[in-house]
């Protein structure tokens, strides 16, 4: 696959604050990639050098393989599609997808009223924008919707708008930043296939950036994650999720939070600090790891288990929604597979690959 | 609800006071205006005519110049606000939404210049407009107000509000900066700009010190000055055309400024200024 997006040793800072440190990120053509951190961790910032709104320090931006550090956002010709939606309130639906078309196929004296509308060609031009706005609110189920005004419309609709009018002007590349973090929980989890279901539509490199590891996971096919501006590790999602870099990385990814073995907390792995996934780990006969119960959370098809552990780390530990919960603070044994176990360095937190 | 009709009514009669007092004047002045020579200057003080009485309009509007004074008004308030709003709210949009090396400086200097009354100003103004010699024309009751550092004050506030994406958004559609502040930026002020349009208007309508000091030719003048020359030819014994002169000069504000009322409030409280 080529390459449409580079950012090269991208550093970014604010006075003297560093943002960005050293930022290295690839985007493959047709790819969709998730920028995945916590807040504050240069995700945003990273996504708007990309959109060509903000300017890195020091650092290279290539854009198919040419340095465009210097172009502005519309010469790029990159789309944005922002978490606050950022419709013009005063424009309808129809004239809010058409803007980007207007200031491309319209002159200047075009665009003006009455003196435009009297100009041989503008009728036709307007035609061609007004048929690409409404085959993109085809697309998106506005059709409906085009002559409201973005006050009148919901969260979903909003979003459906803003990419309608990243849409229309076939960029070549979409950057989406936490698109869905506005909208409720169901609606959030609908948007998500339907901006996936854009995605393989257009074919086109999306770029995505999100807190939500749920979301990274269920949309990306490469995840970015940042931690405090550095790129922690970039992977595709199993890749991260099976093989963690490192201690952070191991606890941002995968739906239950990971637990943490300290040497002496019933896996001696040596001076290692074992990494131990909830969904490995379950109530055992003949499990190795003894724990005492504190409480369960019964979810129906899994019962979510909290532990103690012998030197009184809390351990987590997901059974079978079958499972017989006995009394809190009896002592349960857990069993899991070794190669699931995650090896990090104690000082560092790097991960160790085991010596098999 | 016993309880809260009694605690209103002191407000009430309060407010309904302070309206009599400050609304007596006008009503007086209309019912000057309505009532026919003789019974102007009787002893007894009646506040409704005996008898509605429209000569005094009729006089105003066809024996003297008002139609023209109120011609010229409106040509000056409406040149004043249009140069007013065209470098305002580009200048409002950089402070609000530019970063450029001594920004705040600048904006620490409309601040300052909020504090200059234009008594201050005016005489340099005026000898600058002699050596130039455009004293005595339409312009020279123009140009000295059209930078207005109360308009960009007001607007640089609403746009401050306004959310960064959007102009980002813009941006990335391929809007100039000077497109932005037209396309997006001032339709969205637009209550910040009819709060502003009232005051321009209703200051400069209602000015009388530099139309006085600009110019000498009657055919420039604007209402206030124009009811000057409208005394002086009658003396004061023409009391009735007077007043109606009066009320028609005043109407166009009352009327607007009724109309636009709820525009105001909201362009008032959004501009962070609550009235």
């Amino acid at each position: 696959m080529a390459t449409i997006l580079e950012l090269r040793n991208v550093t970014r800072s604010f006075d003297s604050k560093v943002v960005l440190d050293d930022v290295s990120i690839t985007i493959e053509q047709g790819s969709f990639t998730a920028l995945l951190g916590a807040s504050g961790c240069g995700k945003s910032t990273s996504l708007r050098i990309m959109a060509g709104l903000d300017r890195p320090t020091s650092g290279e931006v290539l854009l198919g393989g040419s340095d465009v550090s210097e172009q502005t956002a519309y010469e790029r010709n990159v789309a944005m599609v922002f978490q606050s939606y950022a419709l013009y309130p005063h424009l309808t639906v129809a004239q809010n997808i058409a803007l980007p078309l207007t200031m491309r196929h319209l002159t200047p004296v075009r665009r003006l009223p009455l003196v435009g509308a009297v100009m041989p060609g503008t009728g036709k031009a307007r035609q061609t924008i007004m048929d690409k706005v409404h085959e993109a609110a085809e697309m998106l189920g506005l059709d409906q919707l085009l002559n409201s005004k973005p006050g009148q419309l919901s969260g979903g609709q909003k979003q459906r708008v803003a990419l309608g009018r990243a849409l229309v002007r076939d960029p070549s590349l979409f950057l989406l930043d936490e698109p869905l973090s506005n909208l409720d929980a169901r609606l959030r989890v609908r948007m998500r296939s339907e901006i996936s279901a854009l995605h393989r539509k257009t074919g086109k490199a999306f770029v995505y950036v999100t807190h939500d590891q749920t979301e990274a996971m269920a949309m990306a096919d490469q995840i970015v994650v940042m931690i405090g501006g550095k790129v922690a590790q970039s992977g595709p999602p199993r890749e991260l999720y099976e093989h963690p870099a490192n201690r952070a990385v191991a606890a941002f990814v995968g739906h239950n939070a990971i637990n943490f073995l300290e040497p002496g907390d019933g896996i001696d792995m040596g001076e290692s600090v074992v990494g131990l996934r909830p969904e490995d780990l379950a109530p055992s006969e003949s499990g190795a790891l003894l724990a005492r119960l504190e409480s369960a959370e019964y979810l129906g098809s899994e019962i979510v288990l909290s532990l103690r552990g012998a030197k009184g780390a809390e351990i987590r530990a997901i059974a079978p929604g079958d499972f017989a919960v006995p009394a809190t603070g009896s002592e349960i044994r857990l069993g899991y597979a070794p190669e699931k176990l995650h090896l990090f360095d104690a000082d560092t937190g790097f991960r160790r690959e085991r010596a098999a | 609800m016993k309880q809260s009709l009694r605690s209103r009514i002191l407000p009430l009669i309060l407010l309904i006071l302070g309206a009599a007092f400050i609304l007596l004047p006008f009503v007086w002045m209309l019912s000057l205006s309505l009532k026919p020579q003789d019974e102007i200057f009787t002893t007894t003080i009646s506040l409704l005519p005996s008898a509605i009485e429209w000569s005094n309009y009729t006089f105003a509007l066809t024996e003297t110049d008002i139609p023209l004074f109120l011609w010229n008004g409106l040509v000056m308030v409406t040149g004043i606000l249009f140069f007013q709003i065209l470098f305002a709210v580009p200048c409002a949009y950089a402070l609000a939404q530019r970063r450029f090396a001594g920004r705040d400086v600048l904006f620490g200097l409309v601040v300052a210049a909020l504090l200059v009354p234009f008594h201050v100003t005016a005489i340099p103004i005026f000898l600058g407009f002699a050596q130039i010699g455009i004293l005595n024309t339409m312009w020279a009751l123009i140009l000295p107000f059209i930078q207005t550092a109360f308009g960009i004050f007001l607007f640089r506030q609403f746009f401050a509000q306004l959310p960064t994406d959007l102009f980002d958004a813009a941006r990335g559609d391929g809007l100039s900066e000077t497109a932005i502040v037209w396309r997006i930026a001032f339709p969205l002020a637009l209550p910040a700009s009819t709060a502003f349009a009232i005051f321009s208007v209703t200051a400069h309508w209602n000015d009388l010190f530099w139309p006085l000091i600009a110019t000498t030719d009657p055919s420039l003048a604007t209402p206030p000055r124009g009811i000057l020359y409208f005394r002086d030819q009658e003396s004061g014994d023409n009391v009735g055309p007077l007043m109606a002169a009066a009320v028609i000069v005043t109407a166009p504000l009352v009327v607007a400024f009724l109309l636009a009322q709820r525009k105001f409030i909201q362009g008032l409280a959004a501009g962070g200024l609550k009235g």
